[in-house]
């Protein structure tokens, strides 16, 4: 697409950033949305096909090495995979550990599971903006033969804030689950209700730590959301470049592998931040507070 | 940022994920890695017990060496008193039996002394019979002058 001359940069940003969107168009007919604006009007009861294929793709890949990994895992002489998956496997063992106080079989395999999910998703960023796209359009307009401008294809999952927040949504209602199964029912809203100034200062306390605790989830899903998306766009903007003279296009390739180099800790960190923060708020749900 | 359905496809999916991670991917790894961790200790216990008895039997061998020696020198010691005591054993023996020898030699010569001078006798009588035969041109009677030439003889 960078070479597109119909294309200006504005719409090469908006064509990366719009999701393939499949659902009901405004006509009543079944299908992709060629725009962003008809993907908004498809309403709730659509689905991006694109970010959805690559959170599954990526988080069966994740499954089916670390499965292979653990059906021949021995205590003996472990292999190379079994020696890489163990490493990861004991490092969120002791982030849980350090954390997490309670005892519950679900935290560590959940916490594993959203680190290694969640930085492979963040990964696809690193790869170049306009490759897989590109493939896309070629495959939708070669093979299906749709209009070439109205694939769109995003592939780093996280920065669809639905991805995000369908992360945060779970652990959103596995704290509240725990919260009501430890504390109970009362004592749930016991806490929500008389703290931290009291009986006499119930509606404060209602409003305060209603607020703290919705903030949870729209935070835990706004930072990913948020850096990850930010990321992109840069990513974006540096692609834009190439099409402007050999000296931009050179510099812009400087840019783009500084970028990339520095991105490559930001999505192990977001990855880590997202793990942590939800051991931490199981953490809390797992607590009596008095 | 439009909301749709991808959210719940998202949820569902990851519950799938985290419930397949709790049943099949994190129980057997967290054990192998335990297992792992009880058999490294199991080593080490080992390993120090195993310095722990080689110690001792260390110090056990030591003992015996030094109880070994003390007994080869005892042994030492005595056998060279018994060769002291057989050697003088050997001494006596051997004195004594010259002391044999020299007493059974000593006898033996008195006898050849005393045969030769039987034997010397006879010849002596023979011979003085025969000389005085020629000095006295006569025969003599030997019967008759058998006393006068034992006392010769006796003489002799």
């Amino acid at each position: 697409m960078a070479s597109g001359e119909t294309l200006t940069s504005g719409s090469y940003i908006t064509h990366h950033l719009t999701n393939l969107t499949f659902g009901q168009r405004a006509d009543g007919s079944w299908g992709f949305a060629h725009s962003a604006e008809q993907a908004a009007e498809m309403g709730f009861w659509a689905i991006n096909v694109d970010s959805m294929g690559w959170s599954i793709l990526l988080g069966v890949l994740f499954i089916w090495l670390f499965r292979k990994a653990a059906k021949s895992a021995t205590s003996d002489n472990p292999g190379k995979l079994q020696n890489f998956v163990e490493w990861i496997v004991e490092f969120i063992d002791s982030s849980v550990r350090g954390s997490f106080s309670a005892k519950n079989d679900l935290v560590a395999p959940l916490a594993l599971t959203i680190f290694i999910w969640v930085f492979m998703m963040n990964f696809m960023d690193l790869i170049a903006v306009d490759l897989l796209p590109w493939l896309a359009q070629l495959f939708a307009e070669h093979v299906l033969g749709a209009d070439p401008h109205h694939v769109y294809f995003k592939v780093v999952p996280t920065t669809d804030p639905n991805i995000t927040f369908g992360l945060a949504l779970g652990v959103f209602v596995l704290m509240l689950y725990y919260s009501i199964k430890i504390k109970g029912v009362g004592g749930f809203f016991g806490e929500l209700a008389f703290q931290p100034f009291g009986k006499l200062g119930m509606p404060v306390n209602l409003l305060l730590e209603g607020v703290s605790l919705i903030s949870k989830p729209v935070s835990l899903a706004l930072r990913l959301f948020g850096n990850m998306y930010a990321g992109e766009v840069i990513f974006i903007l540096i692609a834009i470049m190439y099409s402007a003279g050999w000296a931009l296009g050179i510099f812009g390739g400087f840019l783009q592998l500084g970028w990339a180099i520095f991105h490559i800790l930001i999505i192990t960190l977001q990855a880590f931040i997202f793990m942590t923060l939800t051991i931490v708020y199981l953490d809390m749900a797992h607590q009596e507070h008095h | 940022m439009n909301f749709n359905a991808t959210l719940i496809g998202q949820m569902i999916t990851f519950a799938v994920f985290v419930w397949f991670v709790m049943k099949f991917v994190w129980p057997p790894l967290i054990n192998a890695l335990n297992e792992r961790r009880a058999k490294i200790a199991d080593g080490l216990a080992a390993a120090e017990k195993g310095k722990h008895e080689q110690e001792l039997a260390k110090k056990r061998a030591t003992e015996q060496l030094q109880e070994a020696k003390q007994q080869a020198a005892e042994i030492i010691s005595q056998a060279q008193k018994r060769a002291n005591e057989i050697v003088e054993e050997a001494k006596g023996a051997a004195r004594t039996e010259g002391e044999r020898i020299k007493e059974a030699a000593r006898a033996e010569i008195d006898q050849e002394v005393n045969r030769a001078k039987e034997q010397l006798r006879g010849q002596v009588s023979t011979i003085a019979l025969a000389g005085a035969e020629k000095v006295l041109k006569k025969e003599i009677d030997a019967k008759a002058h058998s006393q006068v030439l034992d006392e010769l003889v006796a003489q002799i």
